[in-house]
């Protein structure tokens, strides 16, 4: 049994569905991408995971528990984090409030996890008394991990989370989120730079029109010609 | 010497009242704002919330009064504000129950709220009246003078009269203490800092665990009590009269958006740009003018501004921001 | 603005209910209190569906709103003073050219300020646009304040005001209608296209300047002195001369009715039609409007404005034509309103009576329905004079149990105050619970 397993989902915002029987499932302190064309549903299967849209079928669990009835800040509570791709941040508040934020449901000390926090990314730590809004958008893009790293989840959701930053960002970015799933988080994002996000992937699906059309390890699908050619251009 | 008596006069007549003016605005724009950054709309209903937190104020006060409970020198009113919040506060929390939970529920659109609010402002106008009727009304019992005209003369021996009175002082100092619990308030404690958390990005805040719910309570409390603190200010330092309080909607929502909409601090700069403009602008300066140049008479009062156009200045200066920098001399929400 | 517009089952049967509940309402108002009442209740209801109408067009296409309705109205108001009254004898050349001078050099102050703006940059432009309004100002003040002087000394007790042109009334109403709209643009332009909130509190704004303005400045309307007297438009009579008329006292002794009450009548009758003819020819060209490709997008515009804005319509002009016609549509009930009066009395425009009241008018009729406007115009108006009979009747029966006293005292004083609460529960609850009003836009 993995970590999270999202069996068989199906359903959609209104009459249409977007998913079809889509099937997720993460490892403990593995790293599983989502990958594939726009309007795959990557996205709509990222909510869905996280209880943001409402499925017709299909199940959610969670280190065994079913969690597919519960809310997202239920979800919250039970260990999931989750990093949308805009918006993640609250932008008139400074990098050290926003990671306050981000233990908000937690009533012990979390100071220990805001110094971890910090470890990881050295760079919050000089700019704690900055609004997050004056931030680059890597810098941004890190406090939003960082937030959602405040709740200590057992697994981390990211959105998409290197859009719109440069090449060597995205690189800092994807050793950092190693680094996370080193510490025994488990991590499921969705990539729009789908090669480089396969080669650091235990696990990757590959999603069209809301149904699984590959799946398998990371090396193994970007070794597939036929992924390769349809999916990562050549 | 003259230098020194223009000084006086401007002191006199237009440096403290605009100080204490300002900082009633303040107070007003800062509930504005505070609605206005978590709940999402503007509130027409403000300034009747004022009339009705002052009017239940002047009751109380009036109470106190004839029992014979006092605050020997400083007025009753001060007394019977904490009871004056409480109740206008439960009084907001049940309108927020009865009327604004369902709109944010369906998600309405912000303009749809904002005409909500109005009919709001009705019923609060007809409560007040009810309550109170609609005449000009003094409620001052205090000392009336910090410094009168003749004090001053004999302290200073100068021609040019200046009286300091008490509600100005009692209006300075309870504003800037209202203003300092406020900041500490939201930069310092959990709850003040979810509610700015929950006006940055509402989505987030929810993900984060945030209760909405407990936000919008929290909001309408500091709200009732801003009004009521706002209102009964403005009415000991000058009266109360119901329309008066509709009247200051404008400069209010001019001191709200000119400093930045959703930004506590550009609520009080705004409150002050507005009353010092307001003031400066209708003030008859011929008295400071004589002393300044001597040789000149002038023949009007050289006032720029009737005192009749004083809603005209909040409303050019509402114009001009929304012209070059709708998002307010600091930087407030989204435009 | 509700969020569905889709076609009620029932609609077909509505409107001629409601309307006729509303003219079973005007009849028994006729037969317990007079006609005269009746037809006065009516006129003004009349006129405040044209109001509601202009609001309408606002909120109801295109989800504007204007809290600043009275401003628009007060302005309209001014046409039929300075239009159809008499001039004041030599007040236009006393004082004219002085304040048509000093108008022109404020305007040519603004434009210049506006060049400087434009071409310049960084401290200088501050400067030099401070420098120019600066002495602009004073320039202004200087030309402006010896004329109206000389103006306001003109026979002061009768006049004291520049006067009218003399002209035909009628055509003081779409001047009326002028007057706003050009006063509308100029808000419009500065506040549309920024949040919608923001239209509201400048034209809430506005409103209360124009009503200063008129309640201040003697040389144009006499201020809160008022000007009496204004004519009557074509083809109402005076009372007085129809009861000096042969033919109509006989007339009026025919029918069995005093020619004095015959003679009032009349006159109301009279108002009526006109007003009657103003309105149909309103709703005939809006609805005309509303079914062009115009009147198409506008509707698009309201009900998905980002969709429309993507589609490459230019949301701000649309919302500015509309926000223009709409004030437009309010200045001419202004002016009309004038005249039914015959007097100009700017210390009477209240915001709740004359902004508030009509917005209540058309979320009660039913937003963005010409005929719901009109509904919601005469049927809250009649509510609104009725709710001030009823007010102490109610309050009366309520405080009887009490004893007399300074309580009962305070709640009989009370009484009239009922309105106040009547419009905003009416509101409150029509906007909870059939946001669509009572005829819904089809």
């Amino acid at each position: 049994m993995s970590y999270l397993n999202a069996a068989d989902m199906t359903g959609g915002y209104g009459k249409a569905d977007i998913l079809h029987g889509c099937t997720l499932s993460v490892e403990k302190g593995q790293i599983a991408v989502i990958v594939g064309p726009n309007g795959a549903g990557k996205s709509t299967a990222m909510k869905a995971v996280f209880g943001m849209l409402p499925l017709r079928s299909g199940s959610v669990t969670l280190d065994g528990q079913d969690i597919t009835a519960l809310s997202p800040q239920d979800r919250v509570k039970m260990g999931m984090g989750f990093v949308p791709q805009v918006n993640n941040v609250f932008p008139t508040m400074s990098v050290e409030e926003n990671l306050e934020m981000g233990a908000f449901i937690r009533h012990d000390d979390y100071r220990a996890t805001m110094a971890q926090v910090f470890d990881l990314f050295p760079i919050l730590k000089d700019k704690r008394r900055q609004n997050a809004g004056e931030l680059s958008g890597g810098q941004r893009q890190q406090v939003a991990v960082g937030r959602a790293l405040m709740t200590q989840p057992k697994l981390l959701m990211l959105d998409e989370p290197t859009a719109g930053v440069s090449p060597i960002v995205m690189d800092e970015l994807f050793d950092r989120i190693i680094e996370v799933a080193r510490t025994g988080i488990s991590i499921l994002m969705v990539e729009q730079n789908a090669r480089q996000a396969l080669e650091i992937a235990d696990k990757g699906y590959v999603l069209a029109q809301g149904e699984n059309r590959y799946t398998d390890t990371g090396q193994a699908l970007l070794a597939d010609p036929e992924v390769r050619r349809t999916f990562l251009g050549g | 010497m003259d230098v020194i008596n223009a000084l006086v006069a401007l002191t006199n007549y237009v440096i403290i009242p605009a100080t204490a003016y300002g900082a009633q605005l303040a107070l007003g724009a800062l509930g504005v704002t505070l609605v206005y950054s978590i709940l999402r709309f503007s509130n027409f209903a403000h300034g009747d919330t004022m009339a009705l937190g002052t009017g239940i104020v002047i009751l109380i006060t009036w109470g106190f009064q004839s029992l014979g409970i006092t605050l020997g020198p400083l007025p009753t009113a001060l007394l019977a504000l904490p009871f004056g919040i409480v109740i206008t506060a439960a009084l907001l929390l049940g309108t927020d129950r009865t009327v604004y939970r369902f709109y944010r529920k369906v998600r309405a659109a912000p303009v749809v709220l904002v005409m909500v609010s109005v009919g709001v402002m009705f019923v609060m106008n007809a409560l007040t009246r009810f309550l109170i009727g609609v005449d000009q009304i003094n409620f001052d019992d205090g000392v009336r003078f910090v410094i009168s005209a003749r004090q001053w003369r004999d302290m200073t021996g100068l021609s040019e009269p200046l009286t300091l009175r008490s509600t100005q002082v009692i209006t300075v100092i309870t504003a800037v203490a209202v203003m300092v619990l406020l900041f500490w308030f939201l930069n310092r404690t959990r709850t003040g800092k979810s509610m700015r958390a929950f006006s940055d990005n509402e989505d987030l805040a929810l993900l984060s665990g945030i209760d909405p719910n407990r936000v919008v309570t929290v909001t309408w409390i500091i709200t009732g009590a801003l009004a009521t603190i706002a209102g009964t200010l403005y009415g000991l330092d000058k009266s109360f009269k119901a329309f008066t309080y509709f009247q200051l909607l404008l400069p209010i929502f001019a001191a709200a958006i000119v400093g930045g909409i959703g930004s506590p601090v550009g609520a009080i700069l705004g409150g002050f740009v507005i009353s010092f403009s307001e003031v400066g602008l209708t003030y008859a300066w011929k008295k400071v003018a004589t002393y300044l140049v001597p040789a000149w008479e002038p023949d009007g009062l050289v006032q720029l501004l009737s005192t009749d156009y004083k809603f005209a200045v909040s409303f050019t200066i509402l114009i001009l921001v929304l012209i070059f920098r709708p998002t307010g001399l600091l930087k407030g929400k989204i435009v | 603005m509700s969020g569905t517009h889709q076609p009620s089952r029932s609609s077909s049967l509505r409107g001629p209910l409601f309307f006729a509940i509303l003219a079973a309402l005007l009849v028994i108002e006729g037969l317990t209190s007079g006609w005269n009442s009746t037809l006065g209740i009516l006129n003004m209801g009349l006129l405040s569906a044209i109001m509601a109408l202009g609001v309408n067009m606002q909120w109801g296409y295109a989800g504007l709103f204007n809290a600043g309705a009275m401003g628009f109205l007060a302005l309209g108001g001014l046409a039929p003073v300075l239009i159809s009254t008499a001039p004041t004898p030599g007040a236009f050349r006393a004082g004219g050219p002085g304040i048509l001078t000093a108008f022109a050099v404020a305007i040519i102050a603004v434009l210049l300020a506006i060049q400087a703006y434009r071409r310049t940059r960084g401290p200088v432009r501050a400067l030099l646009v401070t420098a120019i309004l600066i002495l602009g100002f004073f320039a202004f003040r200087w030309l402006f304040d010896p004329a109206v002087t000389v103006i306001e000394a003109i026979n002061p007790s009768a006049a004291g005001n520049l006067g009218g042109l003399g002209w035909p009334t009628l055509l003081s109403w779409p001047i009326g209608a002028l007057l706003a709209a050009g006063a509308a643009w100029l808000v419009g332009k500065t506040a549309l296209g920024l949040r919608s909130d923001y239209l509201a509190i400048a034209t809430l704004g506005i409103a209360e300047i124009l009503v200063a303005i008129l309640k201040n400045e003697q040389w144009l309307d006499r201020g809160v002195l008022n000007v009496n007297g204004i004519p009557r438009p074509w083809p109402v009579p005076y009372e007085i001369d129809l009861q000096s008329s042969a033919t109509f006292v006989e007339m009026a002794q025919n029918w069995g009715i005093d020619p004095t009450l015959a003679s009032t009548l009349t006159v109301k009758l009279a108002f009526l039609v006109l007003f009657v003819i103003v309105i149909l020819l309103l709703i005939w060209g809006t609805e005309l409007a509303l079914k062009s490709p115009w009147g198409r997008m506008m509707r698009a515009i309201r009900d998905n404005e980002i969709s429309a804005a993507a589609m490459g319509k230019n949301v701000t002009r649309r919302h500015l034509q509309i926000f223009v016609l709409g004030s437009a549509v309010i200045g001419l009930a202004g002016a009309m309103m004038i005249s039914l009066d015959g007097q100009m009395t700017p210390a009477s425009y209240n915001p709740l009576r004359y902004t508030f009241l009509i917005l209540v008018m058309v979320i009660v009729g039913g937003s963005g329905s010409n005929w719901g406007s009109v509904l919601g115009g005469i049927l809250v108006w009649y509510l609104w004079v009725k709710a001030g009979d009823w007010g102490p009747d109610i309050m009366g029966w309520a405080a009887s149990p009490f004893a007399d006293g300074p309580l009962k005292d305070h709640l009989l004083n009370s009484a009239a105050h009922m309105r106040m609460l009547v419009m905003g529960i009416i509101l409150l609850v029509v906007l909870r619970f059939s946001p669509r009003g009572l005829l819904p836009e089809k």
